[in-house]
Formats: C-alpha cells, structure tokens, sequence
C-alpha cells in the first residue's frame, strides 16, 4: 500500500483541486492481499479447506483402492477419485467456503462498512477471486502430490493437457465463484446459509463423480441431474487431464466433451453474474 | 452530477452539509420516519436526540446513503444519496462522508494497525493511520488483533475507521452507548476535536448530556418527527417558560413558578429587607424539556 502523506493532498484541498480516488486494480490488490492475510492467519479453515481433500482420497482410496474400475481401461479408483477430488476441492474453497464467507461478513457487517467507503464495489470481488484462486492452487497440489506419491496419478507431459487444465480450473472455480455468492444471497440470515450451501454441495459431490466413481456407477436420472450444475463437468474435464487416454471409455458419453464443458461453465458464469449484479446485497435483509 | 469524478472540496459557507424536506420512510406498515425536515449548516455538530424507534437510525442510514426512502427530498453535501446505480450515491460522494454505525462489523483476525490501513488506503487524501490510531486512545492497541479488543476499544476503532478518510461529514449513530463514563469524556474530547477542525458531524444519542455537551444544536424527533429543535439551551423554550423561584420561608421552604421571576425576587427583597434566605432561581432543565417534548406532549 502506497504511503500517502496529508501534506500535499493538504495543499491540493486547499487550492481546490479535486483528489484522485485511488486507482480500481490498487482496490482490488489491496482487498486481494488483506483477503488472503486474513485467511491465512485463519489456521483452522486453512488446515481445513485446504487438506479436506487429500484426507478424503486417502480415506476412499484405502476403502475403495483394491477395486479397479470395469472396462479393462487399468484405471485405477485411486486415480478416478484424485481428478473427483480435485473438482470437490475447488467447489469447496470457490461455492462452499467463499459463499459462506460472504453470508457471514453481510450479516457481521463488513460489507456494510466496506461498502460505505469508496472502494469500487468490483473491488471486493476482485479480491475474493484472488484469495480462492490461491486457495484453490495450494489445495489442487496438495492433492496431486498424495495422488503422484500413493495412487498411481502421473502428472501429465503434454502441454495439451495442462492447457486444458488451465481453462477447466478457471471456468469451474470462476462457475463455483459465482454461484457461490449468488447462493449466499438467498437465506435471510448467515446461520441458514452454511447448511443450504453445504448441502448443496454433499448432495452434488454424490452425483458428479466425486465421491461415487466411476461416474457410470451412478444411476442415469441423478447424473442428468447432476449435468445441470457445473461440478460433474468440472470434474469431467479433471478426469480429462489426470486419466490415461483409455479411462474415455468409462464416460457415460464416451467422450470428454470439452466443448460441452467449456459452454456450461461459461453459461454458469454469465448466468451466475446477472444474479449476483440483481441480487447481490451489502446489508442483511430488514 | 452524479459520480466518482465530482470530488471537489466544499468552500466554508456554501449551501448547507444536509438538506431534508419531508423524508417519509415505513417498514411494512409501521412508518419509521413520518415527514422529517431538517437542515445542518456546514461545520455545524447537530444532535438526533430521541427514544429508542424514534427513527434516529432510520434517518442516519438514509442521509448516508445505505438505505432508500419511500418519499422526500435530500441532499446530502449537495448530492442526492440515492442518486447513483442501483440507488447508490458515487466513489467520489462516499469518500467525502464518514459513518460510525450502530452495527458495523470488523475483521477479528487483523490487527488495528492493518485495518485502519487498509480501510485508508481507500480514500482520496486519508487521515495518517498512526496519527487516527492515536487520536482514538488505540495506540496501546495498535498491533493487538481486533478480536481481542474490548467493546469499548472496538467502538472507537469504528471511529478511527470512519475519521481516517478525512470527512467533511460524519455520521455518529449511538457512537458512546456501551462506554464508561471516562470513555465517554475521551470521546467528547475527540468529537470536539473533529469540529474544530471543521468537520460536520450529525450525531444521534438518547443521552441528554451527550447532546448537551457536544451539539450546537439538538432536534428532538419522536416516532418520526421532529418535535422541536434548537440551541440547547434554548430548546423548547428554556429561556423564554416560567422559572421556579424557591426560598425560607417563615413557615419553611416555598417554592414558586412565575414568568417573572426577576419581579418575585425583587419583592422578596423588599419584604425580608435585603438578604432572601436560601435563595434559588431554576430554570426547566433540559431533561424535563426533553421528557416534556417526548412523553406527554401530544395529550
């Protein structure tokens, strides 16, 4: 943060000059870096958010681990739950953690407060994005680490594959994102937000392939239900980057649709924008 | 008008800080505020002074810009606080105000250091942290966690977060409840201090010796209306009313109330011939105005 002294914004006052606002990005870089300082001094979510995943691969891989997945593709289930995890850990940290987060600071008040001063409104999510994405990195490698070190995961060589990483990594946490503030709108209070939002995500995790693997395992009406929501594409498209080329024959589509991936998440972002620009509110309802 | 761009400095003496005419304001059914006018001149400290629900904080919320209107006309350092999107007043309107509200939540896991500065770092021409730090009595506890605080100091951190944007108006909703009486002095002193320096301040309080002590003017409002306003010691008539004039008697204490209370204690001189034992002349004191004007005064 930028020291400014009173002297010459003194002067300039006095001689009638207007005062710059400080620039919307050094908003945004601020919120970013006070929402990650935050976070991180937060031990217990830290400890919680970000090694939850890696603890349930263990946990399902040792129960699950000695089966391997029909079809003869030699896909192992430590694999499939790694690339499930991975979406379950970034719908975590973006839907989950950021939506309750946002629910407890309208009804604690910081919105209130932040939104009386002159920060740009876009500035306060500028900085939760910051602080998901770092979260979201931190837990995604931790998750890999355990799945290269215990599960037969190999990371992947071709720069295809980490390309598609990328863009399935920022579609699925920015869909998450969005649908996680818009969520933390709907309860009158911050106490109902953590269970509608925790339940959501439970019931999505048990039908998108993360926690019930492989996908085909789970019967066809609560898949369709799940293709609604972006987590079973997320994870899809995980599957995608971590599986071996011959885990494709265990999709129920028998493709990994990247482009169908690409249009859902991107539809759940403009979507979950509107909802936020419409019903996104700094105070808790009166 | 409307905007972050309309950032310039107010001149002493231009049109008033705040500009009410007929503020309406109801929550299903039960009307809040019911056709409020009220005028603060710029520098000027204005007390709210009213029961609880009399609609002080309804008001405060609406001037600052975090709560719409149903009707109504206001203009709040020349802007209309519901002018911009989504009923919203601009960056530059926001940068120039400063609220301490009743139920404004802090981040327990910064320091206060960290959050004054960062809330400052927001401002065109912040206040310096350390110097707000300071001028609030938190400087013992500038690199304590906010979730330490105690009430008392979490109250004037609201302060110094609301003062270190360098306001030209400030907000004070209920700013002491809570407090001991020595932090109440302390934060006088502050208050006192920000007017000096030529800060508007419109503060609501339900204690009449808050209002009394810090107020160049107090405006009474009860279930949404203001019922009288004025210098403090002219309110509702203080100076003008009857006075009671009381003194020892041959048969003991005697009290009287007149209009005229320099002619009593003339004729009393001349009948005791000098000298009138126990001698007192009271005025109504401003809490028995103030329980007049909100209690009985629509029999």
């Amino acid at each position: 943060m930028t020291e400014i002294t009173a002297e010459p914004a003194m002067r300039a006052a006095a001689a009638g000059g207007p005062q710059a606002l400080p620039a919307a990005w050094r908003a945004a870089a601020a919120r970013g870096g006070t929402e990650l300082r935050v976070f991180f001094r937060d031990r217990s979510t830290v400890g919680f958010i970000v090694a939850l995943p890696a603890i349930l691969l263990v946990l399902l891989a040792s129960i699950f681990g000695s089966q391997r997945a029909a079809g003869g593709s030699g896909v192992t289930i430590g694999q499939l739950y790694t690339a499930g995890l991975i979406a379950g850990g970034i719908a975590a940290t973006s839907f989950q953690y950021l939506g309750i987060s946002v629910a407890i600071e309208r009804e604690s008040g910081i919105l209130r407060r932040l939104s009386a001063t002159p920060m740009p409104h876009v500035a306060y999510f500028a900085g939760k994005v910051l602080q998901v994405l770092v979260c979201a990195i931190a837990e995604t490698a931790l998750l890999l680490a355990v799945g290269v070190a215990f599960y037969h995961v190999s990371l992947p060589s071709q720069p295809g594959r980490w390309l598609t990483f990328a863009w399935v990594f920022l579609l699925g946490t920015a869909a998450c994102a969005v649908a996680g503030i818009a969520v933390s709108s709907l309860p009158k209070r911050s106490a109902g937000a953590a269970p509608l939002i925790s339940l959501l995500l439970t019931v999505l995790e048990f039908i998108s392939g993360v926690f019930v693997v492989p996908l085909t395992s789970v019967p066809k009406p609560l898949r369709d239900v799940a293709a609604v929501f972006p987590l079973t594409w997320l994870a899809q498209g995980m599957r995608s980057v971590f599986l071996p080329a011959a885990a494709v024959h265990l999709e129920p589509a028998g493709s990994w649709e990247h482009p169908l991936i690409a249009l859902v998440l991107l539809a759940w972002i403009a979507g979950g924008l509107a909802v936020c620009a419409r019903m996104f509110r700094w105070q808790p309802r009166s | 008008m409307l905007g972050d761009m309309s950032n310039a400095i107010a001149e002493p003496g231009q049109d008033p800080a705040v500009l009410v005419r007929g503020l309406r304001k109801s929550y299903q059914g039960h009307q809040a505020v019911d056709g409020i006018d009220l005028d603060i001149s710029r520098g000027e400290v204005l007390a709210l002074l009213g029961p609880n629900g009399a609609g002080k904080t309804t008001t405060v919320e609406i001037l600052a810009g975090q709560r719409g209107r149903d009707a109504g006309t206001v203009e709040v350092l020349g802007q209309d606080p519901a002018s911009g999107g989504r009923g919203r007043a601009g960056r530059g309107w926001r940068s120039r105000i400063g609220i301490v509200a009743q139920s404004a939540g802090t981040v327990p896991e910064l320091t206060v250091t960290e959050l004054v500065r960062h809330i400052a770092g927001f401002y065109p021409r912040p206040r310096d942290p350390a110097e707000v730090i300071g001028l609030t009595g938190l400087t013992e506890k500038k690199d304590a966690r906010i979730g330490l605080l105690s009430g008392g100091q979490a109250r004037r951190l609201d302060v110094a977060l609301a003062v270190v944007g360098r306001p030209e108006l400030l907000f004070l909703d209920e700013p002491t409840t809570g407090f001991d009486p020595k932090a109440r002095r302390q934060f006088w002193d502050l208050i006192r201090q920000l007017s000096e320096d030529g800060t508007t301040i419109l503060l609501t309080t339900h204690y009449l010796d808050e209002a009394e002590a810090l107020a160049s003017r107090i405006a009474v409002i009860k279930a949404g209306r203001v019922v009288a306003q004025g210098a403090p010691a002219e309110l509702g008539g203080r100076t003008q009313g009857s006075a009671t004039v009381g003194w020892d008697g041959p048969g003991g204490r005697r009290a009287e109330r007149t209009a005229a209370p320099t002619r009593l204690v003339l004729e009393l001189t001349r009948e005791f011939g000098g000298e009138i034992p126990g001698l007192t002349v009271t005025r109504p004191a401003l809490e028995d105005v103030y329980l007049e004007l909100i209690g009985d005064s629509e029999r």
